[in-house]
């Protein structure tokens, strides 16, 4: 049996600054992830995902990431997203500190 | 030193005008990721979790003081004001932004520096030992022949398309302090009856299948190296697996082919290729690089400053016992400069301090630096008279730790803090477990103990050879750390052996701990090294302290 389709949002990094991007859901790409379309559908999720993909001059390396909806919007589950969410941890460098 | 010709002088300058022309492209949409990716990462400009990442290739680890400015001015100009000295002997910026990535490829031109990759299934840049022409065990200055080898390899016809890439190592003194058993091949200068030849070792490696390199000719003379080692790479080249990229790599060969049965088709390829090398060319080559490479012009001066210092000063005394090697010339002294303060990333530097390693080198070290694969800098020729002043300006700049070779002079790779093929972190890893000794006070009386961290299974910090190597796995969506024990890279390489079970972010640092604690409990005297109590009693007293739960169950 397939497993079921966990909630994504769509993320790359930035063609100019190489920072990390989320897809919203009226097509814009934001450094705050709690802005991001939360895809419940799988079928949505790859025509979305296609739609990212096809926006090469402004991003680069589209990929579903697995969220969950939160108090503010969606909130990533996976350490490695939390911490694209946020930056290095050995420096106070990156979105902590410019957003 | 080594000086580039005009020739690499003007491919630079093409290959930087070449590169300038596809950002460009990829900028006003012309070129897509998929067709500017391979070209980026041909000049060194990878893609990581925050951020892109430029690598700027150091050869044989080996920087003048204008060259080691112009790192500290990138560093300034276009990143965050530091920059991460890395154990490829290379130099990471982790924040450059697309638009300016030529301008910094350009200024690196300037002194003859360069961020180009060899990538692809080729030979790779030839590493060789940190404390190459300085070393007092040195039976040769290896950089000629890692020099002799980058030639030969560099668009060498055949060996364009092989199986897999090929890296080669090389050591000129007994000591290893080139890692040659984890390469392709490692390449080890000796001595026999005044002759000097090359011990070849074949198939170590690191990453996913770690495998200690195996003695494939115990001496080839000079005259027969390139032929040799032609002839190696060429049976790799015909028999090695293609049809599948994990088990493409000689050690692979090695290991299902068998030691014996490589060894027979090589001597039997050196016999039809010895002949073509008839001339002696590559002889005549190797002499011409070497007077490159000629050792600058030792002084001979009293080192009574050296000595009063040291008798006078603790804190001198301290750094001068942990951070300074044996040279070949008299008087003088290597002096590595630890990149390792505790708590620090290891193997950060910022542009001021990159200065102040420029300045001593200019002012007091013939204006050499290396950079170590232990992610530390090295001033390899140093007159000791002159170590007080160096100490002091050092400590001025925060960069007299004394700590090489002990508890917190730890490798770690960047891991999932940069990385984007990390499984977990590394560097917060490093840093606790150095506050940790360093609070605990205990760093000194542990003595010689080296910890490796890796982020992911390929083995970029070299966890497999630390002593104590750790690396960081994502189980079920949360960091996990494997300990590793009694790996070694040295002359007697061996891979460490895991303890078990993984440990969680927060237990990693205490299991660490506990290693430690149980190694001081059992080791016979002061004298023996974690290292040599390890190998008296195997890993069982650590596994008991590690897992007590489990040794109850047993009982
Ligand atoms: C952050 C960007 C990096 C990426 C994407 C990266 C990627 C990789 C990959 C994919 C391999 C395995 C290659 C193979 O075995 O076929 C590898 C190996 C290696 N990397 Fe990195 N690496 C990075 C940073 C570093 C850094 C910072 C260092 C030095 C501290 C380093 C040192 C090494 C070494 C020594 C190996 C060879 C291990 C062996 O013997 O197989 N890498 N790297
Ligand atoms: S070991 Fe893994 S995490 Fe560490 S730098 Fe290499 S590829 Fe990245």
């Amino acid at each position: 049996m397939p497993r079921d389709f966990t909630p994504k949002v769509i993320t790359a990094n930035h063609l100019l600054e190489g920072d990390v991007v989320y897809l919203t859901a009226d097509d814009r790409w934001t450094r705050y992830h709690a802005e991001a379309e939360l895809i419940t559908d799988e079928a949505h999720a790859q025509i979305r995902l296609l739609d990212a993909q096809r926006q090469a001059d402004t991003i680069v390396g589209a990929y579903l990431a697995d969220a969950q909806d939160g108090p503010k919007g969606p909130e990533p589950t996976h350490f490695r997203e939390v911490f694209r969410t946020r930056g290095p941890s050995n420096y106070a460098h990156g979105k902590q500190v410019e957003l | 030193m080594y000086r580039y010709s005009d020739f690499d002088r003007d491919f630079l300058t093409e290959r930087n005008r070449q590169f300038r022309a596809q950002v460009e492209r990829r900028i006003d949409g012309s070129l897509t990721e998929d067709e500017f990716k391979p070209l980026r990462l041909m000049n060194g400009l990878y893609l990581q979790l925050h951020a892109y990442m430029l690598r700027v290739a150091i050869p044989y680890g080996t920087l003048n003081s204008a060259q080691m400015r112009q790192l500290a001015y990138l560093a300034e100009t276009w990143d965050k004001g530091y920059g991460h000295f890395t154990t490829r002997q290379n130099i990471q910026y982790n924040w450059p932004r697309l638009r300016d990535v030529p301008d910094m490829l350009d200024a690196l031109a300037e002194v003859g520096l360069h961020a180009i990759q060899t990538s692809g299934n080729t030979i790779r840049n030839v590493t060789a030992d940190h404390f190459a022409g300085a070393a007092a065990d040195e039976v040769a200055d290896p950089r000629p022949v890692a020099e002799l080898l980058r030639q030969w390899s560099t668009d060498h016809p055949e060996f364009q398309f092989m199986p897999r890439k090929f890296k080669i190592a090389i050591t000129g003194a007994p000591n290893d302090r080139a890692v040659t058993a984890a390469h392709d091949i490692g390449l080890r200068i000796v001595e026999r009856d005044g002759e000097i030849g090359y011990q070849v070792l074949v198939g170590g490696g690191l990453g996913r299948t770690p495998m200690i390199g195996k003695v494939l000719a115990a001496f080839i003379p000079a005259d027969d190296l390139l032929p040799y080692l032609e002839a190696t790479v060429a049976v790799w080249n015909v028999i090695g697996r293609r049809d599948n990229k994990y088990k493409a790599r000689i050690k692979i060969l090695v290991h299902e082919f068998g030691l014996e049965n490589l060894r027979h088709e090589v001597e039997k390829e050196f016999a039809l290729r010895k002949p073509l090398y008839a001339g002696g060319k590559d002889v005549a080559l190797l002499e011409e690089i070497k007077t490159h490479f000629a050792a600058p012009d030792f002084e001979t001066a009293p080192t009574d400053a050296f000595d009063v210092a040291y008798q006078a000063d603790p804190v001198f005394r301290s750094w001068a016992d942990t951070n300074l090697s044996e040279h070949r010339a008299e008087g003088y002294t290597i002096v590595t400069i630890s990149l390792k303060k505790q708590g620090d990333t290891p193997g950060d530097a910022t542009a001021e301090q990159m200065r102040v390693m420029a300045d001593l080198a200019e002012r007091y070290g013939h204006d050499e630096l290396r950079i170590s694969h232990e992610q530390n800098v090295i001033l390899p020729h140093v007159h000791k008279r002159h170590l007080p002043q160096i100490h002091a300006d050092l400590r001025a700049a925060g960069l007299a730790t004394a700590n090489i070779g002990l508890i917190s002079d730890i490798i770690a790779c960047p891991g999932m803090d940069y990385c984007a093929l990390a499984t977990a972190r590394s560097i917060p890893v490093a840093q606790e477990i150095a506050t940790r000794f360093e609070e605990l006070k205990l760093e000194h009386e542990v003595g010689p103990l080296k910890i490796k961290i890796s982020g992911c299974i390929n083995a970029c910090g070299h966890h497999h050879v630390g002593h104590i190597g750790i690396l960081g796995l994502d189980r079920a969506g949360v960091e996990n750390y494997q300990i590793t024990l009694g790996g070694d890279g040295t002359e007697d390489a061996v891979i460490g052996t895991r303890t078990g079970p993984g440990f969680a972010y927060d237990e990693i640092v205490g299991a660490i701990e506990t290693i430690v604690r149980t190694y001081l409990d059992m080791r016979d005297s002061a004298e023996e090294t974690f290292l040599q109590a390890y190998r008296r009693v195997g890993i069982a007293p650590f596994k008991a302290a590690l897992y007590p739960e489990t040794k109850t169950r047993a009982a």
